[in-house]
């Protein structure tokens, strides 16, 4: 089992919202983090090693969610789980919510990305493992970007996976509560560095 | 088409790292003046394809000796395209471009397929990341040829909700503006981002059930044995910078279509391509296309500012009078704006550089008075059509039609080609479903093309922008002659100047503009505008800006035209930097591209070649 998050695409410039609650993410390009595409590529390579008999990709968030486990069943995960959830989740939400699915699907190994770009946590790989009491090895399956280099989804493969199935449930049905531990205040952009001050001496810096 | 090889004689063969380079060189559109010399250099493209031209090694079953049939798997690289390894899919309709022009003849074919009960297969296929990233424009919408596709488009919340408030047109000089009578008549048209307008058209089209391909590139066209186009073949993806493949190697795909429509924008790299081998620009009016580069930035500006539906044009400074072009400034909703400046590229001062026109004409009080206190969101640029009714190509060709900026229907004096386009691609579907449906001929499209709107429009509009051959002040007395006189029906038609590549004086006999430092507030370098273009290319690839002759730039266009190249780009991809002798030497940041192909046209030598990178690279443009 693969998690994969959507995020803002890597290459896109990020700008705070005018409201200062968060980053601005409508009108703008989501991909999979490319940290989760890494895990996903891991997980296809097993496969094709015979080391595993199939690939599930997971994801969390709203229904755009879809576009991104289509593309990783494009790449040749064999299904995908979308968890239906509105609204900002958290690492420990996420972890729980991927304990329940452990729980039901029982897969034999889950990989996660290193941490996503958007939030930088690399807090889930390491809460989920807590919460199922198995061992977890940190730079794999928890992966990093020198790990491989992920394959192109290619049309005739982007035509098959649609019609993989995408299973959809919902944090309720897994038993699961959100509730947000984390209150955002505010978000600002990093203040701009201020130009140096050229000294003619060392006396003048003490 | 020349022949596959056969698998026996494959397994014999060497095998080379593969620099199947599926444009410009292979089995389908060489052109005679266009010979590859065997010259090879790190910014031309991969030389073996260059080593042998068209025919020689052509049967696969040459008896020959070992060199020989070494050469012969060589000469036959070019072949690789046709190799049978490539998967092909079948579809009735291939589109190739998801713009206006290509989504609206999408969602037009899959109308009529509704209608009459038939259910035939489209898919467009798209070199952007996603539908919508590499479109950008002012944009003054007329919803004409939309009223026409999609009537319900405002119940289906179509993002267009900012309808044109007032029209002003500015004459300006270095530190005033005049006002003029605008003659522009916008009542029923709205300021729109054409960007989030082919979002909205993509996902219309795909619940009509079209299946749209971001990501991909249409590098080559397919041909059968009798010269009809068969479809089109996208590029090989994961190929590292000197051709050999890297671990995510993916063979390109062919897309079959039983009719075929290129809806490239404005000197799309495959249109181009047809229109010289079919010559259907001399059999259309006859003239060449000339066109005008566009540089654009959305801007975030204060809330007491911004008037929506406010729209705004210029002429004047900071071009001078014998240089065509103006700037826009429209405002659309949530207090963004879109500025902008159009350089026409027949321009003669090779010292010229239209992004640094761009920079100053900020700077204007007229300008700089709405800008002031605001935030850049997004940069890019794009060439346009500006040669109107006369260069219109005849747009088909055996196996398919050239539909929108590609072919080219862009009103000038109205400054709107979005509707043109659409209305383009609509005639067009309708024309290739009376091919698949009613065995009719595509030929029916030209039909269509002069009984319409279309026709109408650019006919009376065809002598404005030839008037400015003869400078501004002449320009602007000759439309208005045209616009209040003559209402439209001048008696005879100008023709265009000189191509614009052509127009380009030498540097001698120029002088040197000086440009003045960005402020980091008004204007910009070019890398933090780039920045916010959003565009990446993998590194790792290819380059797509191939050299006929890779010793041009450094015989002819250094020398004597002191490398436009390096000033008319918007993404500094060419610059001339010193080699370890010290020597001037071009080189190419193909990553900056923003696909606007301006070097295609404006080239002196016609020495640039535009060809398409991996699919999913440049722009990310979503609000432009």
């Amino acid at each position: 089992m693969v998690a994969i998050k959507r995020v803002v695409d890597y290459a896109v410039k990020i700008r705070v919202k005018p409201d200062k609650t968060g980053v601005e993410t409508t009108k703008v390009k989501m991909s999979m983090n490319p940290f989760c595409e890494i895990a996903l590529e891991e997980a296809l390579r097993m496969k094709e090693a015979g080391l595993a008999s199939e690939v599930v990709a997971v994801s969390m968030g709203p229904p755009k969610c879809v576009d991104t486990l289509r593309t990783g069943l494009a790449m040749g995960a064999d299904r995908g789980i979308h968890v239906d959830v509105l609204g900002a989740l958290q690492p420990l939400s996420v972890a729980k919510l991927l304990k329940a699915l452990v729980d039901s699907e029982k897969p034999g190994l889950l990989i996660l990305g290193k941490q996503a770009i958007d939030d930088d946590c690399n807090q889930t790989g390491q809460l989920v493992a807590g919460l199922l009491s198995w061992p977890q090895g940190t730079l794999l399956p928890s992966t990093d970007l020198r790990l491989n280099q992920p394959r192109y989804a290619t049309l005739p493969n982007i035509l098959k996976a649609k019609s993989k199935v995408i299973k959809k449930c919902t944090p309720e049905e897994l038993n699961v509560p959100i509730k947000s531990d984390l209150e955002t205040v505010q978000v600002t952009e990093p203040p701009h560095r201020k130009a140096g001050v050229i000294l003619s001496s060392v006396d003048e810096l003490v | 088409m020349l022949p596959f090889l056969s698998r026996s004689s494959r397994k014999s063969r060497i095998r080379f790292p593969l620099q199947p380079n599926p444009t410009p060189f292979t089995n389908s559109t060489t052109s005679p003046s266009h010979r590859p010399q065997i010259i090879p250099l790190p910014t031309s493209c991969p030389p073996v394809n260059r080593l042998f031209s068209s025919g020689y090694f052509r049967s696969p079953h040459h008896k020959a000796n070992g060199f020989l049939r070494i050469l012969g798997f060589v000469g036959s690289l070019r072949n690789l395209s046709s190799e049978p390894d490539r998967e092909s899919i079948n579809y009735d309709l291939v589109i190739v471009g998801a713009g206006p022009a290509g989504l609206s003849a999408a969602i037009r074919f899959k109308q009529l397929c509704r209608e009459k009960g038939v259910d035939l297969s489209v898919c467009v296929v798209e070199k952007g990341a996603e539908v919508g990233a590499h479109i950008l424009s002012g944009n003054v919408f007329e919803p004409r040829a939309l009223d026409e596709l999609l009537p319900n488009w405002k119940e289906d919340e179509a993002p267009i909700d900012v309808p044109v408030s007032s029209d002003k047109f500015l004459l300006l000089t270095k530190n005033h503006a005049f006002s003029l009578p605008s003659p522009f008549d916008n009542e029923g048209n709205y300021v729109i981002s054409l960007s989030q307008l082919v979002r909205w058209l993509g996902s219309k089209a795909e619940e009509l059930g079209v299946e749209i391909f971001p990501g991909f590139a249409a590098s080559e066209v397919l041909y059968d044995s009798s010269h009809k186009v068969i479809g089109i073949g996208t590029n090989d993806m994961g190929l590292s910078k000197n051709g050999s493949r890297k671990d995510n190697f993916q063979r390109g795909v062919e897309l079959k279509g039983r009719v075929n429509l290129l809806a490239e924008g404005c000197r799309g790299s495959l249109s181009e391509k047809i229109m010289r081998k079919y010559k259907l620009r001399e059999k259309g009016q006859g003239q060449h296309q000339t066109y005008a580069l566009g540089i654009k930035e959305v801007w975030e500006i204060d809330a007491d500012k911004h008037k929506p539906g406010s729209v705004l044009h210029t002429l004047g400074w900071p071009l001078d009078h014998k240089t065509y072009g103006g700037s826009f400034l429209y405002h659309m909703k949530d207090r963004q704006v879109a500025v902008g400046l159009v350089v026409a590229l027949n321009y003669h001062n090779p010292f010229m550089n239209p992004y640094e026109e761009f920079q100053k004409l900020k700077h204007h009080p007229a300008i700089k008075r709405l800008l002031e206190g605001g935030t850049v969101l997004q940069y890019g640029a794009r060439t346009l059509n500006e040669g109107g009714f006369q260069s219109i190509p005849y747009p088909v060709f055996p196996g398919g039609a050239v539909i929108g900026c590609s072919a080219g229907f862009l009103n000038v004096p109205k400054i709107k080609g979005s509707h043109t386009a659409m209305k383009s691609g609509m005639l067009a579907a309708e024309s290739a479903f009376g091919v698949l449906h009613d065995n009719l001929n595509m030929d029916t499209y030209w039909d269509s093309l002069r009984n319409s709107w279309i026709w109408k429009e650019l006919y009376s509009a065809r002598n404005y922008r030839p008037a400015f051959e003869y400078g501004l002040f002449p320009g602007l007395a000759l439309s208005a002659l045209e616009h209040y006189l003559l209402k439209g029906r001048p008696p005879l038609t100008l023709k265009h100047g000189k191509p614009d590549y052509e127009a380009t004086k030498e540097a001698r006999l120029c002088s040197e503009i000086e440009y003045p430092k960005p402020d980091g507030v008004l204007s910009f370098d070019v890398p933090t505008s780039l920045y916010r273009s959003n565009t990446n290319h993998d590194h790792d690839q290819p380059a797509h800006l191939c050299l006929r002759d890779p010793t041009i730039p450094e015989l002819e266009n250094l020398p004597k035209y002191a490398g436009p190249e390096s000033r008319y780009c918007p993404a500094r991809v060419y610059e001339y930097v010193p080699d370890e002798k010290g020597q001037l030497k071009l080189q190419i940041n193909a990553q900056n591209c923003l696909h606007c192909k301006a070097c295609d046209i404006k080239d002196p030598k016609q020495n640039i070649e535009w060809t398409v990178p991996e699919g999913g690279g440049g722009p990310g443009y979503s609000i432009m």
